[in-house]
């Protein structure tokens, strides 16, 4: 195995950069924002770099190294991509620097921007480490900025919301690393040997009793389930995302959401396929639930964040139905919209900050015929809110529909019901709008400010990807899917009786000759 | 190499044109450039056209496949063209009337502030059209059904500092999305049954599905037709989405996108063939949308309301006959249909254009002096829709009331009664409309019907401030529209006039229509014979006849008080749309409001109660904000070591 030192350094840089901005004085105010870019888009660069060489077709991880870290325990630093975190590294890696461009701290830019780079080295960390101790490190480690960003920067009732945030996922993480502890130690006493943290190993070598694997499932399960956010453990999330300032919600939406559904990829159907087929049933009606509960308190709410918020309550729902189905097409779909909810969402929440930052509201019924005063603005919202509805031939539509499609054909009654979430999803989003961009413009609505070039700017790449990941998901899919494909096999061969129901194309020879017959 | 894909190419790249340079284009420039796109488009669809006809009668489809759209596992789908007859028979009235719809609106959007944002909405609708009917998947189709929504969201909702407007867009769009529910799933369905979305594949695929599966098939996809072709019970947005200016009612809610439920079922055929008692579903269904409709219509005082219930009857009448297996004169009526209603409407709208924005008909009359070409062009309209030979309504209602008479549909001389119902009741209300617009008196020169009018006028005025437009006033003279909307006018008259000649029922080699489709179609319908066709052709034109001098006798000669037969449960639509409203409103609210305190209250209330005992320890220490983190932290670590050490002894072994 070649070794590539490009993971461990994009972990580094930003780390390094949060350093140089926590030496700098704090009067150099006008230092702090160029260095977290400069460092921002050095850490992009790398992730376009690992993009362009991945090679298609190689299910395993790349770009793997490995050192040890704390040789007694076991503990490496054991970091790689595949299909399945490629993307949510580079999305990482992108949203970053948008989410800086897109919105600034009103006080305190250092701490600020220090502990924007130290969230960025962490959401990259996260998603590319293959030791259990050094993934919960980072799981951990993107926690701190984020309870910051909310408590310091936030608005109205910021300490509450931070404080939620914090316990909430401290509540998880507890016992996750009981179980991953109890993972490590118990695999020992199975198959002999030294004490190994190592993903990989844990994963193939597959020696815990069935009991003691659910169990541990189960304590992984509830950590990744407050992340997603699962009902009943959500409500952390419409307070968090409210509250905090714009790129946090950014951040929020696009990274940190991520990490209960990559969880519960890598470290639930990977480490425990059959804890994770013998949980399907609880965790798609847990997704299903999502879905519709979601959309509907989407539809009540009073306050468009809040809004926003719940609808992730909802997009995440799709995730989990897709991975549960436990099919190719299921999991590729939720993989594929993790990363379209991130550029969707991320954009609906800078637009919803922009429309704050000239409104000082975010009430929907303060607000209300925006689209007279700000008609670029809205035709930018109207396309991000039909990417965010599943419109086909935008991105939100593909991993949308092949997380139905997986269920429906993996967990077909939960899959029916799952459909009824792009009625509701239509609904909310479609009656926000016309409350806010639809009918008269009077007083501040009327004056209200239309996008500035360099806001357009901003969101520029979003709106590209919003169309191109509509168009072309190939590229997209032809990375993610080797990766997945080995990861049915892989729970196809541990899991007696599983079936992968995979359907075979009944293509009569008449239709061959029609398919090759035509003309170019 | 016939290129395909240039056909939806063109009114696309006009789309992303005009998203660039619309407003540079301005007024005129913008809506011409629009027009010549879609213009292009169908000379291009005519070079196809040409080719396909160039071809042997079993080759006629070309098949293009651009790029892989999503792959994942044995899930496959292309962007890929099927140019087949049924397909270029729908591109060219598409294009055809898209064209002119196009020329129509630089006429009528004159002056519009957001002149040049209507064209990029037209031109990307037309473009989701063309997608629609050329996909050569299921998906693909999907994507220009979608598309096409989005576009009628977009339009109807274009005046949209009206409320109202904006209302009936995102009623439009979120009931079309309780059809796509059933779309949805049927594309499913489909898959995992026979592994592929693709028409071609499904074609010899089909006669092996299970009954059961190809009935669920049909029925999920009819359900996605009932949204987007407004039948029964989704048909409640279509009399609101004439809140749209009136060359985008022509276009997209009577020619066009409304007929693509019914593209959408001919194009499945080979699963109709199967579906069985599907097929008696689709036809009562469409014969009660009929019938429901056309007594709506006859109720309406809204010029463009009478037009849209026709519309969702005229559709009835097309689902009528998918549900019989008459696919070919339900393609038949759908082009006559398109070509006469797309008149009416443009008609309609040249009126309103020449009333100062009055839609109310009790304020018009005697038009007919004012407006020659519109009232000459119209009446054209109004004897084919009311099935008066040789025009071209005649020809397709009556291929399919035969088909029906001959059907073996589950009670199909019931069905042909209705359908014989409601060609008298169509009679009847375009007759009255007719009477109440271009002849009479010229109401609004009355002062007590302004004065009557006048607080429905000020909301009117509300509703089209965008729009160029004064008060109608008694002193108000009528002009005749410009000669971009006149021309058009009288293209589509010529159209509706003569298009019955494409399938004639004067023997077998008249009926071009029906040859020409054979290829694509599955399913097998018998008329009757000679003798009993020209019967029943006689029994029709009777009805229109009766329906005709019915009206006259009420709005002409005034016999009989219009109010004994304008009942209120007709103005009401049956009161279908107000029992919905009434459910969304109340109990569906009140129930989404108590979910959502339900999550607030109970659901993080629990939490927050758990909390509450930690969190007022937690106040003790709340001086330091990290001192706060670090209790938990040690409280987690705690915890941590307790669980873990019971999870290691207790089910470690």
């Amino acid at each position: 195995m070649t070794s590539s030192a490009l993971l461990p350094l994009m972990i580094l840089v930003p780390f390094v950069g949060a350093g140089i901005v926590a030496l700098l004085p704090a009067r150099r105010t006008e230092l702090f924002r160029p260095i977290a870019l400069l460092t921002s888009i050095v850490v992009l660069g790398m992730a376009v770099f690992m993009l362009v060489n991945f090679k298609v077709g190689d299910p395993g991880y790349q770009f793997e190294s490995n050192t040890t870290w704390i040789k007694d325990l076991g503990i490496s630093l054991h970091f790689g991509v595949d299909g399945i975190s490629l993307f949510l590294v580079v999305l990482a890696a992108g949203i970053f620097p948008i989410a800086l461009l897109g919105s600034n701290p009103d006080h305190d830019p250092k701490p600020y921007y220090g502990w924007l780079l130290v969230l960025l080295a962490g959401s990259i960390g996260v998603f590319c480490a293959l030791d259990l101790v050094v993934f919960f490190v980072f799981f951990e480690i993107v926690l701190v900025p984020m309870y910051f960003l909310i408590g310091l920067w936030g608005h109205g009732r910021r300490v509450y919301a931070a404080t939620k945030f914090f316990l909430y996922t401290m509540f998880g993480s507890a016992l996750m690393l009981v179980g991953l502890i109890a993972l490590a130690v118990l695999h020992q006493k199975a198959v002999g040997g030294p004490l190994t943290f190592d993903l990989v190993t844990l994963a193939r070598e597959q020696a815990l009793s069935t009991t003691a694997s659910r169990w541990i499932f189960v304590a992984f399960a509830v950590a990744f389930a407050v992340k997603v956010p699962l009902f009943p453990l959500h409500t952390w999330l419409p307070d968090a995302h409210t509250e905090a300032p714009t790129a946090g919600s950014v951040l929020l939406a696009a990274v940190m959401l991520k990490l209960g559904t990559y969880g519960f990829v890598r470290f639930g159907l990977d480490l425990f396929p059959e804890a994770s087929v013998w949980a399907a049933p609880v965790m798609l009606t847990l997704g299903v639930v999502g879905i519709v509960y979601g959309a509907i308190c989407a539809t009540m709410q009073k306050d468009l964040k809040r809004l926003v918020a719940y609808s992730s309550v909802a997009h995440l729902g799709f995730i989990v139905l897709g991975i549960f189905s436990i099919t190719t097409q299921g999991i590729e779909g939720g993989i594929l919209q993790m990363v379209n909810h991130g550029i969707t969402t991320g954009a609906l929440f800078l637009l919803v900050g922009m429309v704050y930052e000239r409104r000082h509201t975010r009430e929907i019924s303060a607000l209300s015929g925006l689209q007279s005063s700000a008609p670029v603005m809205a035709g930018v919202f109207t396309l991000v809110m039909l990417s965010s509805i599943g419109l086909p031939g935008l991105n939100g539509f593909v991993g949308e529909f092949l997380a139905l499609l997986g269920a429906f054909k993996g967990a077909r009654w939960w899959g029916v019901v799952a459909v009824t979430g792009v009625i509701l999803a239509a609904l909310y989003l479609l009656w926000a709008y016309q409350r806010v961009f639809h009918g008269k413009a009077e007083g501040e609505n009327a004056k209200m400010r239309d996008l500035t070039w360099s806001e357009g700017a901003v969101l520029a790449p979003l709106l590209f990807l919003i169309v191109f990941l509509g168009i072309y998901p190939k590229v997209m899919l032809d990375r993610i899917e080797p990766s997945v494909k080995a990861l049915v096999v892989h729970i196809d061969r541990n899991v007696e009786g599983f079936d992968a129901k995979d359907v075979t194309p009944k293509i009569a020879p008449a239709a061959k000759g029609a398919e090759h017959g035509g003309e170019g | 190499m016939t290129a395909v894909w240039l056909i939806p190419a063109l009114p696309l790249l006009g789309f992303v044109t005009l998203v660039v340079l619309g407003r540079k284009f301005g007024d005129p420039g913008a809506g011409i450039f629009a027009a010549c796109m879609v213009g292009l488009s169908f000379l291009g669809t005519l070079g196809v056209f040409a080719h396909l006809l160039s071809l042997p009668h079993e080759e006629r489809a070309i098949s293009q496949t651009l790029f892989t759209w999503i792959s994942s596992g044995s899930f496959k789908v292309s962007i890929g063209f099927l140019a087949d007859p049924l397909s270029i028979t729908m591109c060219l009235f598409i294009t055809g009337i898209g064209a002119l719809i196009h020329i129509y609106s630089v006429g009528y959007m004159k002056g519009d502030p957001k002149f040049s944002k209507f064209f990029v909405y037209l031109n990307l609708f037309v473009a989701s059209m063309l997608l629609l009917v050329l996909g050569d998947n299921l998906l693909l189709t999907f994507l220009g059904w979608e598309g096409v929504g989005a576009c009628s969201y977009l339009l109807i909702s274009f005046w949209f500092t009206d409320p109202k407007n904006a209302s009936a867009g995102k009623k439009a769009f979120v009931t079309n999305r309780v059809g796509d529910f059933g779309f949805m799933l049927a594309t499913f369905l489909v898959w995992v049954t026979l592994g592929t979305v693709n028409y071609e594949q499904i074609r010899p695929l089909a006669p092996g599905l299970a009954a059961g599966t190809a009935t669920a098939i049909a029925l999920l996809f009819f359900l996605g037709a009932t949204g987007k072709s407004a039948q029964l019970p989704l048909f409640v947005w279509l009399p609101d989405a004439m809140a749209g200016p009136t060359p985008v009612s022509a276009l997209i809610h009577a020619a066009t996108m409304v007929t693509a439920g019914v593209y959408l079922l001919t194009r499945l055929s080979p699963i109709m063939a199967e579906a069985g008692w599907a097929n008696d579903v689709v036809a009562w269904v469409g014969a009660l949308t009929a019938l429901v409709a056309a007594c709506a219509a006859i109720a309406q005082n809204d010029i463009k309301k009478v037009l849209a219930y026709s519309t969702v009857s005229q559709l009835g009448y097309m689902f009528l006959a998918v549900g019989t297996q008459s696919y070919v004169a339900a393609v038949f009526h759908m082009i006559t249909h398109a070509s006469f209603k797309a008149l009416l409407f443009l008609g309609s709208g040249s009126v309103i254009h020449a009333m100062a924005h009055e839609q109310d008909m009790r304020k018009y009359g005697n038009l007919r002096k004012y407006l020659p070409i519109t009232y000459a062009t119209f009446m054209v309209g109004w004897l084919a829709i009311a099935g008066i030979p040789p025009l071209s309504g005649f020809w397709s209602k009556d291929e399919i009331l035969a088909g029906v008479f001959n059907a073996k549909t589950f009670g199909n001389l019931a069905l042909w009664v209705i359908g014989m119902a409601v060609a008298l009741l169509t009679a009847f209300y375009m007759t009255r409309q007719v009477i109440m617009t271009f002849f009479g008196e010229e109401k609004w020169r009355h002062a007590e019907v302004d004065a009557h009018g006048h607080e429905l006028h000020a909301d009117e005025e509300d509703a089209v401030d965008d729009h160029d437009h004064h008060h109608l006033t008694p002193d108000h003279t009528p002009h005749e529209s410009p000669i971009s909307m006149t021309l058009p006018l009288v293209v589509l008259a010529g159209a509706a006039a003569v298009a019955g000649l494409l399938n004639l029922p004067f023997g077998d080699p008249l009926k071009f229509l029906e040859h020409w489709l054979e290829p694509t179609i599955v399913g097998e319908h018998e008329l009757p014979p000679g003798w009993v066709q020209a019967l029943l052709s006689l029994a029709a034109v009777a009805v229109a006849v009766i329906g005709i001098l019915g009206a006259r006798a009420v709005y002409f000669q005034k016999k009989v008080d219009p109010a004994k037969i304008e009942k209120p449960v007709f103005a009401h639509a049956w009161y279908i749309d107000e029992t919905y409203a009434k459910f969304m409103g109340g109990p569906g609210e009140t129930a989404f409001e108590d979910v959502a305190q339900f999550d607030q209250k109970i659901v993080d209330g629990a939490v927050n109660g758990i909390a509450g005992g930690t969190v007022g320890l937690g106040n003790r220490l709340k001086g330091l904000q990290t001192g706060l983190v670090r209790t938990y932290g040690l409280g987690m670590a705690i915890g941590a070591v307790a669980l873990l050490a019971y999870v290691v002894t207790r089910i470690g072994g």
